[in-house]
């Protein structure tokens, strides 16, 4: 029963174990969940969200009375033919299910505990436990960011953000919006505002887009990602869109909001370059670089993680998709950031490999349709690893903020005091820099300024994204109160020998 | 050319009728189905929190849930996500000054 609101779910909904649990309704996850329960297994569908579709199909809420959602999409007829299915299936959905952990369940380790708050912003007064067989995580991704001066400035938002409030709440952050940072998202952002009506007088792309051309034949081999961006292109020439390579917004003007940026020409290693930068009005600018896999419950359950081509972490997956630690599959950008496409031919891989698993055939995942599925993958995924190459944050970036530049939004941890921390006192790494500043240690729990401190900590010299060790136990904010009123079954199940994983986290404030 | 368009245009947008909310005691219109951070932007509001130390300016950022920048105290309660929370007839939105419980009883 897709879109019904979480208070709508019996407690039936929580009481027999699931064959698979599945976290996360956008591509990934609506693919896995309907192609197993085709299959015949029982399945729950966890999201945060009030309705289906992820980030890349969220939409308007049913009583904005939208009539052409599609028009604010690519793709639209992929959503329509699983949001199809999805409603034939007996696939049991809990909206507004904030996942906060998931544990090894108490039945010998067989199974799995999916923990969770409820409510729009996971506010609700009904925490709940999901038991299921197996998990499929598809927790999607992130926006990395990357301070300069004037970055905090209201008007100044995320260019993922930007196109999030613009599909579900039909809304603008402005009327003249400089799109900036790097990556492919950036022109879908641009030429969404465009059509919608903001004026867009400025792309502004950090990267070059010669990248791409060094691998012609996965090109070649990914013609439908050339139309993508013939599409965007054209639309960004339709409404007079003037895109900037190798450029980066280098700082905000404003006092109480955006009035102006000021966009600088960058060497190949986003090393701002000598000499004016232009400024141009606009009182809103839309800003990202690029994406970052979501993997905390994966990671703490131990999960084995590789380093992308643009320096994030995702799962390492087997050819059917499975995690390291056997009975906890994943999809999507949690893989590796790859888009809509990649993430359904990898949630329907996971959803027929769950039920060989679950059923003991594991011929089930030797016919055709998966190799075909396989093959569709890893064409995707090698054009995903071009892009993150192609857009590769450069280690001159660590040059935009100025020491009064507040890089933890959170924390108000300025790069000035970053950079005392590693001249003065000897920290290397983020985690020394976070114990000697709070960076990092905030609401978001460094989700925002991960990226940027790691880079920063890692000292003069080198901006390239060194390892980090970002583990949060808790994967969102919990009140103590449900903590303490887990059962002892649930909280200390863990058999993975590793600290308690639901264990209360320092760093993870209580928001309410 | 569509210059004048608005993405509820785009959308072909058909809303149930608005309804009235409040922000720091001055009314707004809010349209059903609309999040808290959705129609304060519609009403050309950006900020609507001022941060514990610095004391400066923030509003939404993020708009998907993660960044917690978009903190706002609603009908009294504080630390609430604008950009999840459904706007409800009659709402009283208040700017979240610091951590929000100056002045409460918790």
């Amino acid at each position: 029963m897709p879109d019904s609101p979480s208070d709508e779910v019996t407690d039936d909904a929580y009481e027999a174990p699931y064959d698979l649990a599945v976290i996360g309704a956008g591509c990934a996850g609506l693919a896995g969940a309907v192609t197993a329960s085709e299959l015949g297994l029982s399945v729950a569908l966890l999201d945060a969200s009030g309705q289906i579709g992820g980030q890349f199909y969220r939409r308007p809420a049913p009583a904005l009375g939208a009539k052409r959602p599609e028009a604010l999409h690519h793709d639209w007829s992929a959503f329509a033919d699983l949001r199809g299915r999805l409603e034939a299936s007996e696939v049991v959905h809990l909206a507004g299910h904030h996942v906060w952990a998931v544990t090894r369940g108490s039945e010998g380790g067989a199974g799995w505990a999916v923990h969770a708050v409820t409510g729009p912003d996971g506010g609700g007064d009904r925490p709940v436990r999901v038991r299921a067989r197996t998990v499929l995580l598809a927790t999607g991704a992130y926006e990395r960011h990357l301070p300069f001066p004037g970055w905090t400035l209201p008007g100044v938002v995320g260019a993922g953000g930007a196109q999030a409030m613009m599909k579900s709440g039909l809304v603008l952050p402005g009327s003249r919006v400089v799109v900036a940072g790097s990556g492919p998202l950036l022109l879908a952002v641009a030429s969404s505002l465009a059509t919608a009506g903001a004026h867009v007088p400025a792309v502004v792309e950090a990267s070059g887009y010669l990248g791409y051309a060094r691998r012609p034949g996965v090109l070649a081999a990914n013609p439908q990602k050339l139309v993508e961006a013939l599409v965007h292109g054209a639309a960004l020439l339709r409404y007079g869109v003037r895109l900037r390579t190798r450029s980066a917004v280098t700082e905000v003007h404003g006092s109480d909001r955006v009035e102006a940026v000021t966009v600088s020409r960058v060497d190949r290693d986003w090393r701002p370059v000598r000499g004016a930068g232009r400024r141009i009005a606009c009182d809103a600018l839309a800003v990202g670089h690029g994406l970052v896999p979501q993997t905390e419950l994966a990671t703490g359950l131990g999960c084995a993680t590789r380093r992308t081509p643009d320096g994030a972490y995702a799962l390492v997956l087997d050819g059917l998709q499975e995690t390291s630690v056997p009975g906890l599959w994943a999809a999507g950008e949690t893989g590796g950031i790859g888009g809509a496409q990649l993430a359904r031919a990898e949630g329907d891989i996971a959803g027929i490999a769950v039920a060989a698993r679950v059923y003991g055939q594991p011929a089930l995942t030797r016919d055709g349709r998966v190799r075909k599925l396989q093959r569709r993958r890893d064409r995707m995924r090698a054009f995903a690893d071009v892009m993150a190459a192609a857009h590769a944050p450069g280690p001159g970036w660590v040059r935009w903020p100025d020491d009064t530049t507040e890089v933890c939004r959170c924390e108000e941890v300025t790069a000035g005091a970053i950079r005392e921390a590693v001249t003065d006192y000897g920290a290397h790494d983020a985690r020394t820099v976070k114990l000697l500043t709070r960076a990092g240690m905030g609401w978001c729990q460094g989700r925002v300024c991960g990226a940027a401190v790691a880079c920063l900590a890692a000292g003069p010299g080198d901006g390239s994204v060194p390892p980090s060790a970002e583990r949060r136990p808790l994967a969102v904010p919990v009140p103590l109160g449900v903590l303490g009123a887990l059962e002892p079954d649930d909280a200390g199940a863990d058999s993975t020998g590793r600290p308690d994983a639901t264990g209360p986290d320092p760093g993870a404030e209580q928001t309410s | 050319m569509a210059r004048d368009r608005t993405p509820a245009e785009l959308a072909g947008a058909a809303p149930e009728a608005a309804f009235e909310i409040t922000f720091d005691g001055r009314a707004l219109p809010a349209l059903p189905g609309q999040s808290v951070a959705a129609a304060l932007w519609s009403a050309g509001i950006v900020a609507w929190r001022t941060t514990r130390r610095g004391g400066r300016a923030r509003g939404a950022f993020c708009g998907i849930g993660q960044c917690y920048d978009c903190l706002v105290v609603i009908n009294d309660r504080p630390n609430r996500r604008a950009c999840l929370v459904p706007a409800r007839p009659g709402d009283t939105i208040t700017t979240q000054e610091g951590d929000g419980h100056a002045g409460l009883a918790v």
